[in-house]
């Protein structure tokens, strides 16, 4: 309902999303919770828009979310939604899941649209619940009985209302996209909420999609995406959408009133809006109600969902935009209008009065008039007045500014910045190099209107960001040219598209975006293979201003990254259902180490909040030397363990009950993981058949595909795979050939290429005292995107903050957002080619990277070369496309697209050098020159590398006297960083490095996203005993002092100072000896400066300013990234302090340079 | 006119040789397969895999005749794509199952154009040296 009222066609439909924005304000404060419902909202996807606000309510707690879609009381969602519709208020979670079957069975339900209407009637009265997904299900509980639901029962109405729902959403999609406005426009009317739901139903069905179904749709669907499992949130979506939907729906009310402003974005954001507040995950509100089905369905039967959704792709459209708009909306700047707040205000104020009326009744009669309205809806979307046509004049208009930004591409920005980054800097004389405040990414030089829509410099940066005409120039600026991809980093708002056609260039297969042009209003041309492609008559619809014939304003064109859900298509098999396998090493090494502890209390304490849907599966096993299963099939009354002691043939004892469902199983899941720190205590066996596990839980794994995590504490020492230990301790720090970066046996590598063929990725976490050959151990994380942790010297009580480490470490791991049976693929405009991909995963072809699972924390680069000179285009685009199914079930599309200008000069090239990302790019290659030739060539590779491109600066474009190393300002830190990185663990020679810490440092390299990495090359140091508040920011009420950057060096450390050193993983606060004894009493609790212990990992939280403001400034920065760094309190003059010293990377050591003779060094080779 | 052993060594490795083109042009189909996005890295890499060894006993088994038959210079020709097949042989990596191609690593866009330009480089030799064999044969049964 919302959504078409977004579309604005009709007056009515907007008071009526008014209404929701009432109730929407409430949901809103909920929503950031909702954040993670965003995973559930694959059943719900149909509903996606409401779905999407609802989601956002529910959410809140992704977790909590996840768990509510199947968990959540039954009887809650099924109240709920009957109650109010769908409830929307139910939907929240409860109903998700209950729903969500239904939905899956709908196929045909889409026909019933009761569900939907329902939904939108209960969406009133849900909305408010929805804040807490429970609350919000007691309460849409409530509501409902007043609702049509009452005729519902509890668990059987369901599945029928549901599926009327459900069909109903599918049924909207299409109208939607067609009606949407129409759709709104019912809701809306409909106010009046009496009508039962049988009405409901009927009038749905008659209306078919028009009204019921799509207020419902639109609503459902975003809570859909939101929820999924939440179908109940949906539902209350719907209804509610007051809450999400509100948010949602308010937003696209508030949008449209805006409508002068472009509404388009508006849709989006609002989803992705409500999502952000959440979790990491940005909502998806788009979803299509068909897909709901799918969503439900995933607990049931994922399949038969599948085909189903595929048939309500339409209704996505109505998500998009109902979903869409509200996120669109309150997060993102996109849209210009209505900032979060403005849209939540507006719409309660006008919705509640319409929502009132809504909520049954008008719903009914609503449908038609929707309809009705779906032709107006055009007009309202555009300026007010105009006619539907009026979107065709701005199209029309549209085209003309692309073009002409695309042709000022290269030059509007160059005027003006060039002076700066091209400004030579004698870096020799020049003392402070290192600016007081941390380095940005450099902006590509493009004008205005690109530079807005560009990816974010976080998901997606280049190395240049003016790209060389041809490889010859690239050549003779010595530079790297590549691109540093965090592709599935956790977002705070993300546009969720549900369409059920996903536009793309017929002959390359890029996805529209928002550097194509329009050539005429019915086509466009491809920006990276400049092929004219037809424009789908869907496309012309535009769901967040509800006007046809605007297709520049969609959001997928008006944001560089977008997630898409996509169709059957895009599927191989059904989508996966998130399937965990724990595998342990038990033997009396890790007893001893005591790891076992803590994997099982975190994951006891996060065993709800693991992302997944009610068809999730988790297994275990352990090992030592020989094998052993956990049977945990339902209705045993404990596990069962099974041992099998032939590890030469590995089988599978019982194929069926090792992977059991997380919920049916929870129990006996829970007593396992009591019981297993205890069962081994008294373990006498030492060996560990590595091997033979890993080959046992591929075959547990290949049926389904999934992750698979590792624990493993010593080297293998039986079986396949067994490993002999090839550190000589007497090399470590040897200044000569570092041997054994290489794997030992190619096991761990086939083995990680069969799981990656089945779509199963293996986490390595080594926690070991000794040296484990983590070079051939990591190959199984390698390729087959896993990921790898490392704690060396691990002991539950010898080292504490190991043992701290981690548990967050692992907090983060199991409750992080997931992506499986991934595949990511690098598109690039026509001239340029990638020849060479770092990070964690499987090369398929030429641009296609498998990824068996995706994580948020996974980073990949990638080095690119220009093959064709690219005189005849002033711009470029580089788009990643990652496809990967949702651990609810859905299978989504995530496009970032990045737009660079090209330029023909030198000093262009240079003036748009980015020197964190080349740095980043850098120590990629190296890894791999170290790994394929010799860690000195690596080096000298390094070396080389700044010196030949500073004298490629010095004897091209600096005019200047050549007394002292000369720099363009852009690349001033070039060398500052590549002896940062020459001082790294990883290619540090002179200085006792063990092998596992090195190769574990290049596994980091090659793994870690730009942002994370540069703090692990190059850590922050800062000052903090003299905190101030000049120029702190305001971060959620807090006040967060922003001290300047200090350089790495010990002369700025005084001895009666306190320094904080951010490097990345890790905190060191560096107490000096003579420290103001009230900085040492105010913050850390200690009267004086002997009485500090040695060892000291928290700040107390006392009540004093100074401790306040380190406490925040901290707490900042810990809250930027996704692993919980540990704070190490080092004393001036304690054995620890070494560890700090070792990160001052600008003074001299035995081995080293300092970074004055380092650059001397590279003046001389220039020279040379 | 004689039937001497070097004018049998030169018959074999005519047969032979046609055996090699063989294999050339099936490594050239097999790169270009992967470089179309047709096949995937581990199902291509296998039957290639099964190929190499093939190709190096075969070469290495005319090095040999011919050093039996004293023909320097057909030998002379021959050693070098000897030498750089033992190169390649000693030089893989970790396990000699893998041979030269490494599913992760072969799909690295400067590894792949190297593996079709060595393949239509041996392809090119093989069948320089298939007329030259032929010709040889010709040669030494005629001239005796």
């Amino acid at each position: 309902m919302q959504v078409p009222s977004g579309y604005g066609l009709h007056p009515q439909s907007y008071t009526a999303p008014s209404g929701h924005y009432s109730q929407g304000p409430e949901k809103m404060t909920s929503l950031p919770l909702d954040s993670q419902c965003d995973d559930y909202y694959s059943g719900l996807y149909r509903v996606p828009t409401q779905n999407v606000v609802t989601p956002n309510t529910a959410s809140p707690q992704p977790g909590a979310q996840q768990m509510y879609g199947s968990v959540p009381p039954a009887p809650h969602v099924v109240g709920s939604t009957l109650g109010s519709f769908q409830g929307a208020g139910s939907s929240a979670s409860h109903l998700h899941t209950s729903a969500s079957q239904p939905y899956s069975s709908f196929v045909n339900h889409y026909n019933s649209p009761a569900m939907y209407s329902d939904n939108s009637s209960v969406a009133a009265q849900g909305f408010p619940s929805t804040c807490g997904h429970y609350a919000l299900s007691t309460v849409s509980n409530a509501a409902y009985p007043s609702v049509s639901y009452p005729s519902l029962p509890a668990g059987d109405p369901y599945g029928q209302q549901m599926f009327t729902s459900q069909n109903a959403p599918t049924v909207r999609p299409i109208r939607d996209n067609s009606f949407s406005g129409q759709n709104t426009a019912i809701s809306h009317p409909s106010p009046l909420p009496p009508p039962p739901s049988q009405q409901y139903h009927q009038q749905q069905s008659l209306s078919g999609y028009s009204t019921f179904a799509w207020s419902a749709s639109g609503l459902p669907s975003t809570q859909d995406n939101l929820i999924q499992n939440h179908t109940s949130l949906a539902t209350a979506n719907n209804p509610t959408n007051p809450v999400a939907d509100t948010l949602s729906c308010s937003v696209m009310q508030n949008v449209q009133p805006p409508k002068s402003s472009p509404v388009v974005s508006a849709v989006l954001s609002g989803a992705s809006s409500t999502r952000t507040p959440a979790a990491s995950r940005p909502v998806e509100p788009l979803a299509s109600v068909a897909r709901p089905s799918e969503l439900l369905q995933q607990k049931g039967v994922d399949s038969s969902s599948t085909t189903s959704s595929a048939s309500p792709m339409p209704n996505s459209y109505d998500a998009l935009e109902g979903g869409s708009y509200p996120d669109m909306l309150s997060s993102s700047a996109s849209s210009p209008a209505p900032d979060p707040a403005p849209a939540p205000a507006p719409a309660p104020a006008a919705p509640q009065p319409s929502k009132m009326a809504k909520p049954f009744g008008y719903g009914y009669p609503a449908l038609q008039p929707g309809y009705q309205n779906a032709a107006a809806p055009l007009n309202s979307g555009v300026p007010p007045g105009s006619p539907a046509y009026s979107g065709f004049q701005q199209y029309a208009q549209y085209p003309g500014m692309n073009q002409l930004s695309s042709s000022l591409g290269g030059l509007s920005l160059q005027s003006s910045s060039q002076p700066e980054s091209l400004r030579p800097v004698n870096l020799t004389q020049e003392r402070n190099i290192l600016p007081m405040t941390p380095v940005w990414a450099p902006v590509p030089n493009l004008n205005l209107d690109l530079k807005k829509l560009n990816c974010s410099p976080d998901s997606f940066r280049c190395t240049l960001t003016n790209i060389p005409q041809t490889q010859a120039l690239l050549n003779k600026a010595k530079l790297p040219l590549g691109l540093l991809l965090h592709p599935f980093r956790d977002l705070t708002q993300l546009p969720v598209i549900t369409s059920n056609t996903i536009v793309r260039c017929r002959s390359c297969r890029t996805y529209i975006n928002p550097f194509v042009s329009f050539i005429d209003q019915r086509r466009w041309k491809c920006n990276l293979c400049y092929r004219v492609n037809d424009v789908p008559e869907e496309f012309m619809y535009n769901p967040l201003t509800r006007s046809y014939g605007e297709p520049h304003k969609r959001p997928e064109v008006q944001n560089s990254t977008v997630e898409f859900i996509a169709s059957s298509d895009y599927m191989l098999r059904p989508p996966q259902p998130a399937v965990y396998l724990f595998v342990l090493d038990v033997s009396h090494n890790a007893v001893e180490a005591g790891y076992l502890t803590i994997l099982c209390q975190s994951l006891l304490e996060n065993l709800d909040k693991l992302p997944g849907d009610s068809r999730t599966r988790i297994g275990f096993m352990t090992f030592d030397s020989t094998i052993h299963f956990y049977n945990l099939q339902e209705g045993l009354s404990q596990p069962q363990m099974l041992i099998v002691s032939d590890i030469d043939d590995v089988f599978l004892p019982t194929p069926d009950s090792l992977l059991v469902n997380l919920y049916e199983s929870k129990e006996l899941i829970k007593d396992l993981l009591n019981a297993l720190p205890n069962m081994f205590t008294n373990t006498r066996e030492t060996h560990s058949a590595l091997g033979p596990a890993l080959q046992a839980a591929f075959k547990l794994m290949s049926p389904t595909g999934g992750r698979v995590s590792v624990f493993q504490t010593q080297l293998p020492s039986l079986g396949a795979g067994l490993l002999q230990s090839r550190e000589d301790p007497n090399q470590r720090s040897s200044t000569k050939v570092v041997q054994h970066l290489g794997p030992a046996t190619d096991f761990y590598k086939k083995l990680a290429l069969d799981c990656s063929g089945q779509q199963t990725a293996v986490d390595l976490f080594l926690l070991s005292s000794q040296y484990s050959d983590l070079a051939s151990l990591a190959c199984m994380s390698k390729y087959s995107a896993g990921c790898i942790y490392y704690y060396p010297s691990f002991h539950y009580t010898h080292n504490p903050s190991q043992a701290e480490k981690l548990q967050k470490d692992l907090k983060r791991y199991l409750t992080r957002k997931i992506g499986f049976e991934a595949v990511m693929r690098i598109r690039c405009t026509k001239g340029l080619s990638m020849h060479t991909f770092h990070g964690n995963f499987f090369v398929r072809s030429t641009d296609l990277l498998s990824l068996a699972n995706i994580n948020p924390d996974a980073g990949f680069a990638v080095q690119l070369s220009i093959e064709e000179s690219l005189t005849d285009t002033s711009l470029v685009c580089f788009q990643t496309a990652l496809l990967y199914t949702s651990s609810k079930g859905e299978r989504r599309i995530r496009v970032h697209t990045l737009c660079l200008p090209v330029v023909s000069a030198l000093a262009d090239v240079y003036a748009g050098a980015d020197v964190q990302a080349s740095i980043c790019l850098l120590a990629n290659m190296a890894v791999d020159r170290s790994i394929s030739s010799s860690l000195s060539d690596a080096r000298d590779a390094l070396v080389n590398a700044v010196v030949d491109s500073l004298s490629a600066y010095g004897s091209t474009v600096s005019n200047l006297q050549h007394s002292g190393l000369i720099a363009p300002s852009s690349l001033k830190l070039f060398p500052l960083y590549v002896l940062a990185l020459l001082k790294q663990k990883a290619f540090r020679t002179g200085t006792s490095t063990r092998l596992d810490d090195r190769v574990y440092a290049m596994c980091q390299i090659k793994c870690q996203p730009l942002v994370h990495l540069m703090k692990m090359i190059h850590p922050n140091l800062y000052r903090i005993d003299r905190l101030t508040d000049e120029g702190a920011i305001h971060v959620n009420d807090r006040v967060v002092p922003q001290p300047p950057l200090q350089k790495l060096s010990a002369e700025k450390l005084t001895r009666d100072g306190a320094f904080l050193m951010d490097c990345g993983s890790v905190f060191y606060i560096w107490i000096g000896k003579s420290c103001d004894s009230n900085f040492i009493e105010d913050v850390l609790g200690y009267p004086n400066f002997a009485s500090i212990p040695q060892k000291m990992t928290h700040l107390p939280e006392l009540d004093t300013l100074s401790s306040e403001r380190a406490r925040s400034f901290i707490t900042w920065l810990r809250d930027n990234r996704p692993l919980n760094p540990i704070l190490h309190v080092v004393k001036d003059e304690s054995p620890a302090k070494t560890e700090f010293f070792q990160h001052l990377i600008e003074d001299r050591t035995e081995a080293a340079f300092s970074y004055y003779e380092f650059l001397l060094h590279i003046q001389q080779q220039i020279c040379k | 006119m004689a039937f001497t052993f070097a004018a049998f060594c030169y018959m074999l490795s005519l047969v032979l040789c046609a055996a090699l083109i063989f294999f050339a042009i099936w490594h050239i189909i097999a790169f270009d397969e992967l470089r179309t996005d047709f096949k995937n890295p581990i199902d291509q890499c296998n039957p290639v895999h099964a190929l190499v060894l093939p190709e190096y006993s075969i070469h290495s088994l005319f090095c040999i005749m011919f050093l039996c038959a004293q023909e320097w210079l057909t030998l002379g020709l021959n050693v070098p794509l000897l030498f750089y097949h033992f190169w390649r042989y000693f030089h893989c990596p970790a396990d000699s199952s893998e041979l030269a191609y490494d599913p992760p690593v072969v799909m690295n866009a400067d590894t792949l154009s190297y593996c079709q330009k060595e393949a239509w480089c041996k392809l090119a030799f093989y069948l320089l040296s298939f007329f030259y064999y032929l010709y040889c044969m010709i040669y030494t049964l005629v001239s005796s």
